[in-house]
């Protein structure tokens, strides 16, 4: 599909899922003008509310990319969150092991271990899914409910800081904590490194043979096979990528943000991420954009309630529906420039979702 | 004689943990059977909860608040039946997106229906029932004999699925549908018809799983109150080998693992207690790897059927 269609139908997507919301303000007994105007102006306008938007825009892009990688292979990666999770203990385990390196070998070090947590976790799957044909969803999300309680185990048992009144792990070294971009406020350089991380990946998947080879396994495994691409070892590589991007994710939460290891650290990032990347339409160098528009609309939603009133519940709805019209408007036939509400009502009927999920030829 | 009382008690607990997560499995087996993801579980769970504590709240009456908690999760069934066989979306993606949509509508609703008051508005709910006779047996009786109605509904309606779905014509249809749409259309079988069908069932056996949260344990309803149960139930299938029997047997297994780790947190902390969470997990991996998925789920389940496709 024509990729300005495509990002074109998103728009009209997006727009949708706002107007439902809109109504709900409106039930509420609130201006949805007035409530959307807060929201958004709060959350990238105003300096501390847009720190607040980075804050949370970072996990949410490297979370984003781990489902964007694995699904260009096509492999559904539903477990960003325990990856994040298994990256966060392996970043806070290396940083509290080795507290006196020097920040610039100390930080590499910190999300080199971050990686390969997250990438270890993505490995079961990548390996059942490749040479065992299990489902690789069913597997991710099972996983991630394993991780969040060996964390919880982690942070209550072995690295439980003394005197913690809450289960928590004792503090990184002051050296290895990221810089701020933005003086006084918590807004740390991740999204700069998650950014980069969108750079890098949206040249190496558009300019690169290997890139091209995770590109037509996904698109047509069968014409893959033929043209000599080992599609096992692309969906695990594809995986163990995305394993990582989530891992990084994981530590930056830790050496970020909070500075410890905390039991329950991410709240969701990894399901986020899965907005983030059907927003973007699996395009990498979209994807800083949707997670900072998701991470306004979360960060703005705490504001609009306590300036409006209006019930910040309204915003997971308008998350829900963004999903279910992005998705709808993505399945729609293939190079047809029907109009999307009518797509949306009466559904694609012609098209092939396994397809169509694809962007660009 | 004290080993025994603790065994009584999980096994109470066992019954009670185990009961929503069961329901909602029976609800994926159907779902599964007949060719559909069903991943919004979890949402129409709490979908489920809030119509039935809403129903509740508004006339007193638990088995009315029943009532509406199941039209909730057949109205969700039906939304996520229209997502995945009309539009065609990703079943994953739109089970996905149906529990993002249903925890904020949940909790938009629940705080437009109870007020935003912490700990929300009490409801009328089931009581223990205890079978006679059966519920003076020692250990098992006080524990499985004396629980609430949900609990022998969730038997009945165990046994009625195997049989609706195992023995009857229409089960045989269903299953036909899940493993070949094509063939199945082919010989005359209503393909679309029986999703629908088999996707509301869905929905309002998930739903039955958030009424028995509200309506026999908390009598209250919670934002977020499913709390992973709705995914918990998605591992019973597998490990209950996508039977109706099997999942409410992994279900109940799941609630054991739940029972004893609430137990053991107790009576002896120094067992860590995460790892009676991870073993429901666990075993359902090792159930999927060992056992293999593709030797007994169903053969087209999570591929949308298009008619005019070859």
């Amino acid at each position: 599909m024509n990729s300005l269609i495509m990002q074109r139908r998103v728009a009209v997507a997006l727009l949708l899922a706002l107007t439902v919301g809109g109504f709900l303000i409106l039930f509420d007994g609130h201006n949805p003008f007035a409530a959307y105007k807060v929201l958004f102006f709060e959350s990238f306008l105003n300096y501390w509310g847009f720190s607040n938007t980075l804050v949370k825009a970072s996990p949410m892009l490297l979370a984003g990319l781990a489902v964007i990688i694995p699904m260009r292979a096509g492999v559904f990666n539903i477990g960003g969150e325990g990856q994040i999770y298994i990256g966060g203990l392996f970043g806070a385990v290396f940083a509290l092991a080795a507290p006196d390196l020097p920040a610039a070998l100390g930080v590499p070090l910190i999300f080199l271990a971050a990686a390969i947590g997250g990438a270890l976790w993505a490995a079961i799957p990548a390996y059942l899914k490749a040479y065992r044909g299990t489902n690789e969803v069913i597997v991710t999300l099972l996983m991630n409910f394993v991780a969040i309680h060996i964390v919880s185990y982690a942070v209550a048992g072995p690295l439980l800081a003394e005197g913690a009144p809450y289960p928590y792990s004792n503090e990184v070294a002051e050296a290895y904590r990221l810089p701020i971009v933005m003086p006084r406020s918590d807004a740390h350089a991740g999204f700069v490194f998650g950014l980069s991380m969108a750079l890098i990946l949206y040249f190496w998947l558009r300019f690169t043979p290997s890139g091209f080879q995770l590109d037509l396994v996904g698109r047509n495994a069968r014409a893959a096979a033929y043209a000599g691409v080992d599609q096992k070892k692309t969906i695990i590589r594809a995986m163990l990528i995305g394993g990582s991007l989530a891992g990084m994710a994981g530590a930056i939460e830790v050496i970020g943000l909070k500075y410890r290891l905390f039991h329950l650290f991410s709240d969701g990032y990894g399901y986020d991420g899965i907005v983030v990347a059907f927003l973007a339409a699996l395009n990498p160098i979209v994807a800083p954009l949707t997670a900072l528009f998701l991470a306004g609309l979360s960060a703005g939603a705490g504001t609009m309630q306590r300036a409006i009133g209006v019930d910040s519940s309204v915003i997971e709805v308008v998350e829900g529906l963004v999903v279910v019209f992005v998705a709808a408007a993505l399945v729609a036939p293939r190079n047809s420039s029907k109009p999307i509400l009518k797509n949306l009502l009466i559904g694609g009927l012609f098209g092939r979702q396994k397809h169509s999920k694809k962007k660009e030829a | 004689m004290v080993d025994l009382v603790l065994l009584g008690d999980v096994l109470a607990g066992t019954a009670r943990l185990g009961t929503p997560i069961a329901f909602a499995a029976l609800g994926g087996v159907i779902a599964e059977r007949s060719g559909l993801y069903n991943i919004g579980l979890e949402g129409q769970i709490l979908a489920g909860a809030l119509g039935a504590a809403a129903g509740s709240f508004a006339t007193g009456s638990a088995l009315i608040g029943l009532g509406c908690g199941v039209i909730c999760g057949l109205l969700s069934g039906l939304f996520l039946g229209y997502m995945s066989i009309r539009l065609r979306i990703n079943q994953l993606v739109g089970g996905i997106a149906l529990n993002l949509l249903l925890a904020g509508l949940t909790a938009f609703l629940s705080r437009q229906i109870f007020g935003a008051q912490a700990g929300g508005a009490r409801v009328e709910g089931f009581t223990q029932i205890r079978i006679p006779l059966l519920s003076d047996i020692p250990v098992l009786g006080p524990s499985l004999f004396s629980q609430d109605p949900l609990f022998y509904l969730l038997i009945g309606i165990a046994v009625l699925a195997w049989y609706w779905l195992m023995k009857s014509h229409k089960g045989l249809d269903l299953r036909a549908v899940g493993e070949n749409p094509k063939a199945a259309d082919l010989a005359g079988v209503p393909v679309f018809r029986l999703q629908y069908l088999a996707i509301s069932i869905s929905g309002a056996l998930a739903a039955l799983a958030g009424a028995h949260l509200v309506l026999s344990q908390v009598y209250v309803f919670a934002e977020g109150m499913s709390a992973g149960k709705g995914f918990i139930a998605l591992a019973a299938i597998i490990l209950g080998r996508w039977s109706p029997i099997g999942a409410v047997c992994a279900a109940l297994f799941f609630g054991f693992c739940d029972a004893a780790q609430f137990k053991l947190q107790f009576s002896s902390p120094e067992v860590p207690y995460q790892l009676f969470l991870i073993l429901p997990y666990i075993a359902s991996l090792i159930a999927l790897v060992i056992l293999g998925a593709k030797a007994s789920a169903p053969a087209s389940v999570g591929l949308p059927y298009d008619r005019e496709h070859r």
